[in-house]
């Protein structure tokens, strides 16, 4: 077994007088990925976003319980959110390439955390995108517009972008829904090879993706978190009947 | 249940088959196809009379004014800085450097201002008090020139003559009365084009570790771009444009102003001083006068053109 790198105790997350959540607890593990899975509406996105204090974002939003982070609480008044995200990144849903060069996008987020050094700034593009699997596609063109590239490569330049603010943890939120088979694959092969140094947590609505790729599954219903363990176990030897119902595709 | 679907499905389509065949054939087909084309028809017709209108205008305008310009040469025409109808020199360089100097110096203050209220409402305020300020500001856009001018008159050119100088009557009365009035389009479209940008980008730079000021200067603002500079530039285009009020605020005399303080005459102002009594060659200067802004509100235009498809090639 792994180190614990993540931790939430009861969480609980309001909006306005709906409750998303109810009271999940789950030990997520250094260098595994841990998929999400569920149908939709039932909180799993929610939960990805308690990570790195994203809910804070919708005005109405109330979060209760904890998480720990390294076994340092990230719901505390004095915690710098700026900090806590730095090291917990995040992919999103749709390919969200800021509107300027390839090179721009990478070099957003060491700029922001006051690299300013050109030579370091290119090091840190060029190391990004290596490790995103996308150097070799567009090293000729760095300064052309991020959103000239397809699909799958403008979520491996997310992907990158993230990776350039040199995270531990990484949530990805259906990174691969609005792409096509081959780009998943890919992206896939890539989540793979990041967990070798990072921490990678996924919400995905393709079971065959969570199985193939997740070390360990979660399933949510309806806000709670109904069944938590291996890939392997949760697949072939669940527990909970909703979760047996949700696999083998009887609702949802 | 996929049997059920099944059912429901063939059901559905028996049903239409059905009502299909209850018509008589013909007749339904035609008659929205008629109704179709006479409304194409229409729509074709109130193109072809605004567009119509457009080019007589146009054409009506370098017609009266371009046998001037010939006449005294482009070059004396714009250059020439004495305008003096009455001893037959028609030279615009006054009006023109005048236009320009009012329209610059009231965007210097109101682009900043403007942009960034612009930034509050849709940014920092809360949604619901940015779109009633939002509303207010749209309000401000439909008071009347005139009225802008007569508030200039009354306040600002008596607050400058007391406490700067001069008679009031001035360049900076003119920028302050034309920034205000620009202050609403500035805003509302810059507004809108912040709005309009995809909220995964602010997301995305926020979940970088990015704060909300760097997400706005790094993201936000580069998204929103070229409606900035879209806004920027009607602003500049309605300023321009604007006569009454800078007729009323300016002091309209016909030479370069030496500061802020000293009056200035715009081109426009130029076309409604004298257009009351103007005949023969002073009118056709005025028509040529005209011609000339007409000429620099197409280049504006051309400008905005330009950066929103610069803007496009960026964004998704």
């Amino acid at each position: 077994m792994s180190q614990l790198k993540l931790k939430s105790e009861n969480i609980k997350v309001f909006y306005k007088d709906f409750q998303a959540l109810y009271d999940v607890n789950m030990d997520i593990e250094e260098n595994r990925v841990t998929a999400l899975i569920g149908p939709s509406g039932c909180g799993k996105s929610t939960f990805l976003r308690t990570i790195n204090r994203l809910n804070e974002l919708i005005e109405g939003t109330r979060t209760e319980g904890q998480i720990y982070l390294d076994e340092q609480p990230i719901y505390e008044k004095d915690r710098d959110v700026v900090e806590l995200r730095k090291k917990v990144g995040m992919v999103f849903q749709k390919p969200s390439v800021f509107p300027m060069s390839i090179y721009e996008n990478v070099a957003y987020g060491p700029r922001i955390h006051g690299i300013k050094d050109r030579k370091r700034l290119s090091e840190i593009v060029e190391r990004s995108l290596k490790a995103a699997n996308l150097w070799n596609e567009i090293s000729d063109r760095l300064n052309s517009p991020a959103a000239r590239l397809s699909g799958g490569q403008q979520q491996r330049l997310v992907i990158a972008r993230v990776l350039a603010v040199e995270p531990e943890v990484i949530l990805m939120d259906e990174p691969a829904s609005a792409l096509d088979p081959i780009s998943t694959s890919r992206l896939e092969d890539l989540i793979v090879e990041l967990k070798k140094k990072y921490t990678i947590v996924i919400v995905t609505h393709n079971m065959q993706q969570a199985a193939r790729i997740s070390d360990y599954t979660g399933f949510f219903l309806n806000g709670q978190l109904v069944e938590f363990s291996s890939t392997d176990e949760l697949f072939v030897n669940p527990r909970d009947k909703r979760t047996e119902d949700y696999i083998t595709g009887r609702f949802g | 249940m996929g049997k059920m679907i099944a059912n429901g499905l063939t059901a559905g389509v028996v049903k239409v088959e059905s009502e299909e065949k209850n018509r008589p054939h013909g007749q339904q087909r035609f008659r929205p196809l008629n109704i179709e084309r006479g409304i194409e028809f229409l729509l074709k017709l109130s193109a072809a009379i605004a567009i119509l209108a457009i080019i007589l205008i146009s054409i009506f305008i370098f017609a009266r004014g371009i046998p001037l310009i010939l006449k005294i040469g482009l070059i004396d025409f714009i250059f020439n800085l004495k305008w003096s109808p009455s001893h037959g020199s028609y030279g615009i360089a006054a009006m023109l450097v005048g236009s320009l100097v009012v329209t610059l110096s009231s965007l210097i203050w109101a682009v900043p201002l403007g942009i960034s209220s612009a930034i509050f409402m849709a940014e920092i305020a809360p949604p619901r008090i940015g779109s009633m300020l939002g509303r207010m500001v749209e309000l401000l856009a439909g008071i009347p020139s005139v009225v802008f001018g007569f508030f200039g008159l009354i306040v600002i050119v008596p607050f400058i003559r007391t406490h700067l100088g001069g008679n009031g009557m001035s360049v900076l009365a003119g920028a302050i009365i034309l920034g205000i009035m620009i202050l609403p389009t500035i805003i509302s479209i810059s507004r809108d084009s912040i709005l309009t940008v995809p909220a995964e980008y602010k997301e995305g730079s926020l979940a970088l570790g990015a704060t909300h000021m760097q997400s706005i200067k790094g993201v936000i603002l580069p998204a929103a771009r070229s409606g900035i500079i879209t806004a920027i530039i009607l602003g500049m285009g309605r300023a321009i444009g604007e006569t009454m009020a800078v007729v009323m605020v300016t002091g309209n005399s016909t030479i370069i102003p030496g500061s802020i303080l000293s009056p200035v005459r715009t081109m426009t102002s130029n076309i409604v001083l004298e257009m009351g009594y103007a005949s023969g060659d002073h009118q056709a200067a005025l028509f040529a006068t005209g011609a000339v802004l007409f000429i620099f509100i197409v280049i504006l235009n051309l400008v905005v053109n330009i950066s929103i498809k610069a803007g496009k090639n960026y964004a998704n």
